[in-house]
């Protein structure tokens, strides 16, 4: 399996702050690869020493076959970066910022770029001040998506966007994957990860805590319960599947794994259900589930 | 809440942020007019030249078009109208002082964090333009003092130091109605500034025509109409302070009426491509310093003409001054007293275009904590191509703003004594000769950028060293080896018949080896630095 990225064993410290504290992460050619964890835990860090921006200070980094200090210019030509926070000149027009971009990446397809433009709804003539922060995001999404690169590496780019526009966000990664590119997502939305990527790796406090398909981190997707019940409870706490579970009085809550969601459900329809909510878990809570006290 | 509740603490909060710029400007313009006191007792003495001096030199046309009319031959009146440029500096810096607390702010996306908290509608502007006035109130107050002691009456001090204050106070109020009406800092800087533009052809053109209504119609027209040391006519203060709050009752409507973030002028639209010439690196920043370079040009050339006008004028003044005339014969002739006139001034435009050279470097810091040099410094662009791509700028710039005033200055100074080729190849070659050391200061703040890049705006500290040491070494006396540290004391002057070129050589080298260092530690160092 022929790897776009391979990073082992990264460490990058900023004064006395350990911003990235051995990272790893590896991702192979053609994948969408979701690069999740939460603010602060050292993705934008990882994503600038890909881009050669900032200097390792430890462990070894390819990219594109290529060191991303020593070739930068080289390895630029054949990637798109969208950063978390795109800010554009005031005076140029989201037009010209997109075709500058493209052209300093060595040109953009013309078709594709008034194809995103529409899909995106933007109006490529405003000037760069009168962007609202969601506006500025499509530029720099557009000017990436109409490159003709291979790897696209993608900061927290839907922040702003709307839940329309993150489905044609999601519609053109899609897209990209079909043509063969490869994809880094960095995010802390774990629903945009669900619905895009083909493996992950989270990230905590500058290390990987895991790494793999969504498959493999199927464990983390469990949905809080949260009910009232007319009977007496009984046989729920021994359903495998069924964690945390405390009962008070007539309420009930608990999570559950996905696999089990459908007998703790029929379990507690047997006992009468007179009010039910359940939440997907927030990637906060996830991390707080699993990873606190994980070795710093 | 009080439409004005949390005034205190932006405008504590705009003193924090201040705290270096506004004292420096303040002290800075207030110490000046004291200086041209000290200098007319030193060299005029006596009332007969003073009188020479009057009608020779400050009665001039090109003169009292620069600076504005004179109403007597004292010492208070000559300093009046000698500070008359120095109104114009007040009145640019209130009113960028206000709109750096206001719509730069709002641009930014900063006040709209501080709207969410406890804050009246009025408090934004208010405390901009509270902090502004105490800020022209404080230098009105030192102007006077300074002035008084040096020994010239102190009716007359407090009317001028009044005058600077109220001038001042206008503008910044102006700065305030102009942060209302645009989107955007740059658009209201330019009303603003046209603003100051304005009041300063009116005065120009009141001042030299037999009728000087146009003049009653300016800001900067009424501070001189005060007569300080001349009659002082106090009335005359009352009309800054009306139209102060005449603007300030324009400025408070607007401010509630729109929303937060937009302005009352609509904005305009953009190409929806890109043209040609922005297709790299080069072409980009042709388009962020393209602006700065176009109104320092027009800007240094419209100063060039006028000085030009009037050197031929400062050098027949001293006819009749015994004194000043043994002075003028060691320099050459009346043709030497204007050499070195304009020598003096072109040196101060070397200043300034130094001052050129440091803003278009910083502008790469500006790119770098915006968080603009990153995407582009994540395509093909190598990193010393997107630096020299900002240094080319940083360099040119101060050529371009130093040939157009030497160009300017010998084109009407060679009219004024009927010989333009040569003198406009001799004015040319002064304005370039400043070149090199206005390199220096460039160079040091690319240094300054690669190597520390928090630090970068502390080239602007070293340039207001150089100010002073040029300005006030020689008034202080201080040791040579201290003047020797500007780059400008070692510029020669080119203008005398003997001088050499090996300085020159030495600077250049100067800044190249800065600019390098810079160059090599940049590419070397983490981006961004935050």
């Amino acid at each position: 399996m022929e790897t776009t990225i391979e990073v082992s064993g990264l460490v990058k410290t900023f004064g006395r702050t350990r911003a990235l504290d051995g990272l790893d992460l590896t991702v192979r050619t053609g994948e969408v690869h979701g690069f999740l964890g939460p603010n602060g835990s050292g993705k934008s860090t990882t994503i600038r020493v890909l881009l050669g921006l900032l200097r390792a200070d430890a462990g070894a980094v390819r990219l594109l076959g290529g060191d991303p200090w020593r070739d930068a210019v080289a390895l630029h030509r054949r990637l798109a970066y969208v950063p978390g926070d795109v800010t554009l000149w005031p005076n140029l027009s989201g037009g010209e910022v997109i075709d500058l971009l493209g052209r300093l990446r060595g040109g953009l397809d013309p078709k594709r770029r008034a194809e995103l433009l529409e899909s995106f709804e933007l109006d490529p003539r405003k000037k760069g001040r009168t962007y609202s922060k969601g506006n500025r995001q499509k530029v720099g999404l557009v000017a990436a998506l109409a490159s003709d690169v291979e790897l696209l590496i993608l900061d927290e780019p839907t922040s702003g966007l709307d839940p329309l526009m993150e489905e044609v966000f999601q519609h053109w990664v899609r897209r990209v994957r079909q043509d063969g590119r490869t994809v880094l997502l960095s995010s802390h939305i774990l629903a945009e990860v669900e619905a895009l990527c083909d493996r992950v790796t989270i990230i905590r406090a500058g290390r990987a805590v895991e790494s793999g398909t969504l498959g493999d981190l199927r464990h983390l997707h469990r949905t809080a319960i949260d009910a009232e019940v007319a009977a007496p409870l009984d046989g729920l706490a021994d359903l495998p599947g069924v964690h945390d579970l405390r009962v008070d009085g007539q309420r009930v809550r608990f999570d559950v794994d996905a696999a089990a969601l459908d007998a703790a459900l029929r379990r507690l329809t047997e006992l009468g259900v007179r009010s039910l909510v359940s939440t997907p878990p927030t990637l906060e809570e996830l991390f707080l589930r699993h990873y606190e006290g994980v070795d710093r | 809440m009080s439409a004005l509740t949390g005034t205190r603490h932006l405008a504590r909060l705009i003193l924090r942020r201040d705290r270096v710029l506004l004292p420096l400007w303040v002290l800075v313009l207030a110490a000046l007019p004291m200086s041209y006191a000290t200098s007319f007792f030193e060299l005029f003495p006596t009332a007969a030249e003073r009188a020479a001096y009057t009608e020779g030199t400050a009665r001039n046309p090109s003169i009292v078009a620069l600076l504005g009319p004179v109403y007597g031959d004292s010492v208070g009146a000559l300093t009046a109208q000698r500070s008359g440029f120095l109104l114009v500096i007040v009145g640019l810096a209130s009113l960028l002082t206000v709109i750096r607390h206001t719509r730069t702010e709002e641009e930014a996306g900063r006040r709209e964090l501080l709207g969410g908290s406890v804050l009246g509608r009025y408090a934004g502007l208010t405390a901009a333009l509270l902090v502004t006035y105490a800020a022209d109130l404080l230098l009105g107050l030192l102007t006077a003092a300074g002035l008084a002691a040096t020994g010239l009456p102190a009716a007359g001090s407090c009317a001028y130091g009044l005058a600077a204050a109220l001038t001042g106070m206008t503008f910044a109020t102006l700065g305030g109605l102009a942060a209302q009406l645009t989107e955007t800092a740059g658009g209201a800087r330019g009303i603003g500034i046209a603003g100051l533009g304005a009041a300063f052809g009116l005065r120009l053109v009141g001042d030299t025509a037999d009728n000087d209504w146009p003049s009653w119609l300016s800001p900067l027209g009424w501070a001189a109409r005060v007569r300080a040391y001349e009659g002082d006519r106090w009335w005359v203060l009352l009309l800054p302070l009306a139209a102060t709050v005449l603007l300030a009752a324009f400025a408070y409507p607007v401010s509630v009426r729109r929303d937060l973030g937009a302005g009352v002028l609509p904005p305009r639209l953009g190409p929806a491509a890109a043209g040609r010439a922005l297709s790299g690196p080069f072409g980009l920043a042709w388009r962020l310093h393209r602006g700065q370079i176009l109104w320092w040009s027009v800007g240094f050339g419209l100063l060039g003409l006028i000085l030009g006008g009037a050197a031929e004028a400062a050098g027949r003044s001293v006819e009749g001054n015994p004194q000043l005339e043994e002075i003028m014969a060691r320099l050459g002739g009346a043709s030497g007293l204007a050499d070195a006139y304009l020598g003096a001034t072109l040196s101060l435009v070397g200043l300034a275009a130094a001052g050129y050279g440091i803003q278009a470097a910083l502008r790469m810091r500006a790119e770098e904590s915006a968080g603009r040099a990153e995407p582009v410094l994540a395509t093909g662009t190598h990193r010393s191509t997107w630096l020299l791509s900002h240094v080319v700028f940083a360099l040119l710039g101060p050529v371009v703003v130093l040939a157009t005033t030497g160009l300017a200055t010998g084109l009407t100074y060679g009219f004024s004594v009927g010989d333009v080729p040569r003198q406009v190849g001799r004015m040319l070659g002064a304005g370039l000769a400043q070149v090199p050391a206005a390199w220096v200061l460039a160079g040091l703040a690319v240094l300054l950028y690669g190597l520390l890049p928090r630090l970068a705006p502390a080239a602007w500290a070293v340039l207001a060293v150089c100010v002073l040491l040029g300005q006030l070494g020689a008034v202080l006396e201080l040791d040579q080896w201290l003047l020797d540290l500007s780059p400008f004391t070692h510029t020669p002057q080119v203008l005398r018949p003997t001088w050499t070129a090996t300085p020159l050589t030495l600077l250049t080298i100067l800044a190249a080896a800065l600019t390098a260092t810079g160059l090599l530690t940049f590419r070397r160092r983490d981006l961004p630095v935050l």
